[in-house]
């Protein structure tokens, strides 16, 4: 099937890997928080971030881009927040107005300096996973340095270990945050801090992502991985775990589909994340309706011995 | 059906001309393509108002992006633009998306915010992945779908503005007809049931006009900003009014603007997508709402915020110089501004903002030797005492608090208090001339008295 496996092929899946890894760890989180919504908001009006950070300092480096997505990503769980509470709107609604017109302000920009910028409004929504190998980096100078790699590649790469580091050292409070957040009040953990950490990682994930993958095929990778885990996980440690797995299980499968059908790799990435959490509600709901019947059956044949459990 | 020709605007001067060939209406199309997209903008904010009101604001946003993979089946399977067969290709994924958000939270421990994050992704995935499929495949024809992902008034056909005008005008229709049951199955779902109407019925009655307002709207907006145009009116038109047809009416109104505005911009400018100048102009109209709407807008908020602060801060100082007044017999009728933050800690700067204010109200007088309240002074500060002390004794006979625990709650109330609530609390506490603290509830009799005394 892969022939023509080369260098690039290696980079690319290896690339798409470190994104779904980063991508489905922090989406555990927002699907134990219910705060899905406000990743997908993050992950539209990081784009704004971008145009923004590469328009005032005409850089593509990963701080200048990454200072710029986690701004303007912290601005919008901010203002969110804020019309949510001054506007007496609601809180999904909020996030909607907000997260539109930063989106469609980045649109407009992207469209207005399309010379300018390496983006395009295809670019934005799938992203160019492909052409990730071709975008190289130098260590040590443009000019003389050693040819390092792809700079997605070290882009995600960099925040892949954050996102690691954070959740390694901060597991006990993340924890604490995730399933009891009165508790974690009254044991006087800054909630609001953390809320403003986690969507800090959604940020930097996405921006990380956004070369690989566009603003809005970063929501499934998110979502979905994390939803499956938290389908079939009894803690935070195996669901993180399932997570991921779900998430690596999903690059593979999505490559092999693009590369079968000839279309866009990111995208087939997160359809295949989609099938294989339906494909795990198919069998989990056929296990449970077994389950019934079976009990059902026990109890009409020996409803005594049943009874006396 | 050919695109009709697009205009490149090289200065400003040609883009002044381009304006005046729009609104001269030279080209037809351009003038239809205005009535499609106000038609559009009106439907789509008074079917997204009743979205919003079941507190499913977003429910557009993912129903938008669900049509994705529809319109590219459509395609895929009938190798044709034909408006209808893309519209039947979007509103059945649409719907597939719909009831999937519906399904998972009902039967899986999947929360509902998840649900949406879910459909929308994975069907939006589906639809690029079918798109990119699309350009590697020899067809023809397919140039201009990847445009309703943003959506492109100057790319659509006389086809495609018919069949957005008939869908428009069938949104508005039925939302007319059944204005009285959809709003009551807004506001109170479960008395509707009670009623016999069959809710069911119409629930599916508006997320099937839900998702035709949508499907028809990706021409024009586009995909990933539909969710704006159904949501974003409703928000804004809720700062003018409480009325649900006013409100109906204002978003309509905001939303046919914005379409307006965002169609010249995508004629003058084709390079520039519609939808997200769309959404940019029902932002504008939002935050303008937001701010100088006459009633609930936060800048009259903030005035009345502060004037009630004023108020406060004034009817403190009355207050205090009564109960000097009281404390020394009425023997000293000035106090100075040491006496005053003696009983009540104000910081100086604000009290003797506040003094000065009084000072203009004629409620008090200054002299040299201090502050005296005038004779409307000593009335209004006498009816706020009776006020203060009346609610004290309430609180303290009705609902059996300590005579400690009074005090803070009258401070509060003490402002607020109308004159028929007085009355009232008057009647409830008929013999009551003492407040818990032992001191005399001053009567209206009484601080006439006084008065008469003083004169």
């Amino acid at each position: 099937m892969f022939a023509e496996f080369g260098i690039n092929d290696i980079w690319i899946l290896a690339t798409a890997s470190l994104v779904a890894a980063s991508t489905s760890m922090i989406g555990v989180f927002l699907i134990l928080r219910k705060q899905a919504l406000i990743g997908d908001a993050i992950s539209h009006s990081v784009l704004l971030g971008i145009v923004l950070a590469f328009l005032l300092t005409e850089s593509r480096s990963l701080p200048v881009m990454l200072t710029g997505a986690v701004f303007i990503g912290l601005l919008t769980a901010w203002l969110s927040d804020t019309l949510h509470r001054v506007g007496k709107l609601q809180s999904d609604a909020s996030i909607g107005i907000i997260f539109t017109l930063f989106f469609a302000l980045g649109v407009i920009l992207v469209s207005l300096y399309a010379g300018q910028i390496d983006l395009d409004q295809e670019c934005v929504l799938y992203g160019e996973i492909a052409f990730v190998p071709f975008d190289t980096i130098y260590f040590g100078g443009t000019e003389n340095g050693v040819e390092i790699g792809p700079r997605a590649f070290w882009g995600i790469g960099i925040v892949f270990l954050i996102v690691l580091l954070s959740i390694v050292v901060a597991f006990k409070r993340l924890e604490t945050i995730a399933f009891h957040p009165s508790l974690a009040i009254s044991l006087g953990i800054n909630v609001v801090f953390w809320h403003y950490f986690l969507m800090t990682l959604v940020s930097m994930t996405t921006v990380a992502s956004f070369d690989a993958v566009g603003a809005i095929l970063v929501v499934a990778l998110l979502v979905i991985p994390a939803s499956s885990a938290y389908l079939l996980a009894k803690s935070l440690k195996t669901m993180l775990w399932i997570a991921v797995a779900y998430s690596q299980a999903a690059v593979l499968i999505g490559y092999s589909l693009a590369y079968q059908l000839d279309s866009s790799i990111s995208a087939s990435i997160a359809v295949s994340a989609g099938l294989l959490l339906f494909a795990t509600i198919v069998i989990l709901q056929i296990n449970k309706k077994r389950k019934q019947s079976q009990s059902l059956m026990f109890n009409v044949e020996n409803p005594v011995e049943f009874k006396s459990k | 059906m050919e695109p009709f020709t697009l205009l490149q605007p090289e200065s400003a001067l040609s883009a002044w001309d381009n304006l005046l060939a729009f609104w001269r209406f030279e080209d037809m199309n351009v003038f239809w393509v205005l009535i499609g997209s106000i038609l559009l903008g009106m439907s789509a904010s008074v079917i997204g108002a009743f979205a919003f009101l079941r507190k499913r604001s977003l429910i557009g946003d993912a129903l938008a992006h669900a049509a994705l993979p529809g319109v590219m089946m459509a395609f895929l399977l009938f190798q044709t633009r034909d408006p209808l067969v893309m519209f039947l290709g979007a509103v059945t994924s649409s719907f597939i998306g719909f009831f999937l958000i519906d399904w998972l939270p009902k039967n899986t421990k999947i929360k509902p915010d998840a649900a949406l994050a879910i459909t929308l992704s994975f069907f939006f995935a589906l639809g690029l992945m079918l798109l990119s499929y699309i350009q590697g495949l020899n067809v023809d024809n397919k140039s201009g779908l990847d445009k309703i992902l943003f959506g492109q008034a100057a790319a659509m056909t006389q086809n495609d503005i018919r069949l957005l005008g008939y869908v428009a005008i069938i949104i508005l229709v039925t939302v007319t007809l059944f204005f009285q049951k959809l709003r009551l199955i807004a506001f109170n779902r479960s008395y509707a049931q009670t009623l016999g109407i069959s809710v069911k019925f119409y629930e599916l009655l508006l997320a099937l006009l839900i998702v035709m307002s949508v499907v028809v709207g990706l021409q024009l907006v586009g995909v990933v900003l539909m969710a704006a145009v159904l949501l974003t009116p409703i928000a804004a038109a809720r700062f003018w009014s409480n009325e649900l047809s006013h409100m109906l009416a204002l978003s309509a109104l905001l939303g046919a603007l914005s379409a307006l505005i965002s169609t010249q911009i995508s004629y003058l400018a084709p390079a520039m997508p519609t939808g997200p100048w769309m959404v940019v102009s029902l932002s504008l109209l939002f935050i303008l709402s937001l701010l100088f709407a006459p009633q609930k807008g936060l800048i009259k908020r903030y005035l009345e915020h502060s004037q009630l602060r004023q108020k406060v801060a004034e009817e403190n100082i009355l207050r205090t110089l009564y109960k000097l007044l009281e404390r020394n017999q009425l023997d000293q009728q000035d106090f100075n501004q040491a006496d005053i933050q003696a009983l009540r800690s104000i910081p100086t700067e604000s009290l003797q903002k506040t003094l000065k204010m009084l000072c203009k109200k004629h409620l008090i007088e200054s002299s040299s030797r201090g502050f005296r309240l005038t004779k409307e002074g000593f009335e209004l500060a006498s009816q706020l005492t009776r006020r203060h002390r009346l609610w004290e004794n309430y609180l303290n006979q009705h609902a059996e608090l300590t005579p400690e625990q009074v005090h803070k709650q009258a401070e509060r109330i003490e402002h607020i208090l109308t004159e028929s609530q007085e009355q009232q609390l008057q009647a409830e506490l008929e013999n009551a001339h003492y407040d818990p603290h032992g001191n005399l509830i001053p009567t209206q009799r009484s601080s006439q008295n006084t008065n008469a005394r003083e004169s």
